[in-house]
């Protein structure tokens, strides 16, 4: 149990690459923090930093309140699960749970005890004897989990521990991984490019981009507010409709429609940000209204999603499932002004 | 059914396109560079095998090809004949005595130094790898003075080894290990670079040191390789003759099989007949080996390490 502080860490290879910079979160105690972005942008890194398998530039990082720095991995007392699981192929899966314990120099039967309840938290306990070859990819994943339960540690490192599973199977480990967490109270870093994941998962999501964190905060704040334009495009599915606008006496204005803005904004110009829910088929007496040609139709049952041209621009609108649209129809869509965002032109950061 | 069916019409429609002919074509060239080269390989091992079961005088008078139709008037007298002359079982011993350590001592020294070359970082690390496979290219001829020469200076001569209660074959165990470590440094450091770093990087986590990484999980890991490097530098110590006549000479006490087996036919090629019995008997020890260390040649060891 102990939280975890990133101080300034910088990360460089040489002295023109660097790719964490200047990082600062402090993850509170049995928190479960989520490190998204997309692929390159540091979040690994900042994690395999905490784990000791990088050295930290400049900075520090402290679990609990004792800087990390120069501490060997092995008595950070972490326990990471890896992508890709790592599991000792020759290993029997008790062997591979026993392994950390054993270097540990821990007694027998104390060890026994450890793996024998981390396989019955997992349901591994009838596989104990077979090897990793011999299991499936859910399995193999558990095992992994249990190689790291067993040494109850204070930190959990989950560098995308998901990715290498089946869509079905992702979606039921999402949820055994939050029980697990909840059992085990223990504080849980958790490294993913899906969006999907770090807005289901974490209490807390930390979004990084080329090396900078950009925003950290509870998903439904990260959701409803963004704090820049890449937040804003990388969290939610279908992503947010971005229209350039120019702004006159508090009303935005874009190629298709108008929109009079809740409060002022001290720019001209800029873009428009607004998710897809806040297009839709229910027109407000006296709102905004805009005409969509549409070009795709993506029916998913619950919903259905318009792409299409409004003005000159791009836009996706969530409509009512049961409404009959076909592609190179134009509709006429209201737009929700309650959850509008505005990014500024030069800095991309949000104004509203 | 019907799936079976739409792929054989498929099938069907495509014989005799180019594609078709080009891939039988290729398979058909595949087969007969293979069987050509079996054959190669097996005919001479054949003749030698039918020519030791021949009598002197036929050996003399007629091809061993002729041997194998009717009348047949093999014999086992070369192979008992062979068996009787006095220093073969001395040379099987010292052939032993050479073969094995000098099996053992380059490929336990190969692991340690492949490991540190593949996973750990030192300065000059790659610059002395490098060097190491420039070796590979250096002809053994060449080193036989300057090793000798080394050799007689710190007394590392059978006699001299005999005088002081050492095994007369040390000499010969150093120079194997030489000329067999860059070829097995370099094959498991290969073996050894290719294992997941995330084995690695989870066995640090974990709290395993430098040694316990390399006992536990590497050298486990890597028994298809060494296996197949045991065999190699076996077979090539028990079938050297000139190393060993080099550096302890073809006195009986000390020579290997290699060395009794030349002795075994004169300065003018006479008893020939012995020589072939001789190499077949001397092919078991090899062949056994192999054949026991085959098994450990799984395929796939490293599955369900890393990939979902």
């Amino acid at each position: 149990m102990a939280s975890v502080t990133y101080d300034h860490v910088v990360k460089r290879y040489t002295a023109d690459i660097t790719v964490v910079k200047d990082f600062n979160v402090e993850i509170k105690d049995k928190e479960f923090m989520v490190l998204v972005g997309p692929s390159g942008c540091g979040k690994s890194t900042a994690l395999r930093m905490l784990a000791g398998l990088e050295a930290i530039t400049e900075g520090q990082i402290r679990i609990g309140d004792r800087v990390v720095n120069n501490v060997a991995a092995k008595d950070r007392d972490i326990a990471m699960v890896f992508q890709s699981y790592a599991l000792y192929p020759h290993m029997s899966v008790y062997d591979n749970m026993a392994f950390p314990l054993q270097m540990q120099r821990m007694k027998k039967d104390e060890i026994d005890k450890r793996v024998k309840n981390a396989s019955r938290i997992l349901g591994l306990d009838n596989f104990l004897k077979r090897k990793p070859r011999a299991l499936s990819g859910g399995q193999r994943q558990r095992v992994a989990l249990g190689r790291a339960i067993v040494r109850s540690p204070k930190v959990f490192l989950l560098d995308e521990p998901l990715s290498n599973l089946d869509a079905k199977l992702r979606g039921q480990t999402r949820i055994e991984l939050q029980k697990l967490h909840r059992d085990l109270e223990t504080t849980f870093i958790y490294v993913t490019h899906d969006q999907v994941e770090a807005m289901t998962m974490g209490d807390r999501i930390a979004i990084m981009n080329a090396g900078i964190l950009q925003q950290v905060g509870t998903p439904g704040d990260i959701y409803d507010h963004p704090a820049n334009l890449f937040v804003a495009g990388f969290i939610g599915s279908p992503t947010m409709n971005f229209v350039p606008a120019s702004v006159q006496n508090g009303t935005a204005k874009a190629s298709g429609f108008e929109v009079k803005l809740p409060k002022p904004i001290d720019a001209a110009k800029g873009t428009l940000g607004f998710r897809p829910e806040a297009v839709t088929d229910r027109i407000v007496d006296g709102g905004t209204a805009m005409e969509m040609k549409v070009d795709v139709v993506e029916r998913l049952g619950s919903d259905q999603f318009l792409y299409g041209q409004v003005g000159s621009d791009q836009v996706t609108a969530r409509v009512d499932p049961r409404l009959s649209v076909q592609p190179g129809d134009k509709v006429r869509l209201g737009l929700d002004t309650r959850t509008l965002h505005f990014f500024d032109a030069e800095s991309e950061q949000a104004l509203l | 059914m019907s799936v079976a069916a739409a792929a054989r019409t498929e099938s069907t429609a495509l014989r005799f396109s180019p594609r078709w002919i080009t891939d039988r074509l290729g398979g058909f060239v595949l087969h007969v560079a293979v069987i050509g080269l079996t054959v190669a390989w097996v005919v001479p091992t054949l003749g030698l095998l039918v020519t030791s079961f021949r009598l002197p005088a036929d050996i003399a008078n007629s091809g061993w090809w002729t041997a194998l139709a009717p009348p047949y008037k093999f014999t086992l007298d070369n192979y008992s004949q062979m068996l009787q002359a006095s220093n073969l079982g001395t040379g099987f011993f010292n052939s032993f005595m050479i073969s094995i350590p000098a099996t053992i001592i380059p490929v336990t020294i190969a692991a340690f130094a492949a490991y540190s070359f593949a996973w750990m970082k030192f300065p000059g690390r790659d610059w002395i790898f490098l060097a190491l496979v420039g070796l590979l290219a250096v002809p053994l001829q060449l080193t036989f003075i300057p090793v000798t020469t080394v050799f007689v200076k710190l007394g590392l001569t059978p006699q001299h080894l005999t005088s002081l209660g050492l095994p007369p074959f040390i000499p010969l165990w150093l120079a194997h290990a030489g000329y067999g470590l860059p070829f097995s440094i370099y094959l498991l450091s290969n073996f050894f670079r290719a294992l997941p770093s995330d084995l690695f990087e989870s066995a640090e986590i974990d709290g395993a040191g430098t040694l316990t990484v390399f006992f536990r999980i590497v050298l486990p890991l890597s028994v298809p390789a060494l296996a197949s490097l045991v065999i190699f530098q076996f077979l090539w110590v028990w079938n050297d003759l000139l190393v060993a006549l080099i550096y302890v000479g073809g006195t009986a006490s000390v020579a290997p099989v290699t060395v009794s087996l030349v002795n075994l036919v004169g300065s003018y090629g006479q008893n020939y007949q012995l020589l072939t019995a001789a190499a077949f008997f001397s092919m078991i020890v090899p062949l056994v080996v192999f054949l026991s260390l085959q098994r450990y040649f799984v395929r796939g060891i490293l599955a369900g390490s890393v990939k979902g």
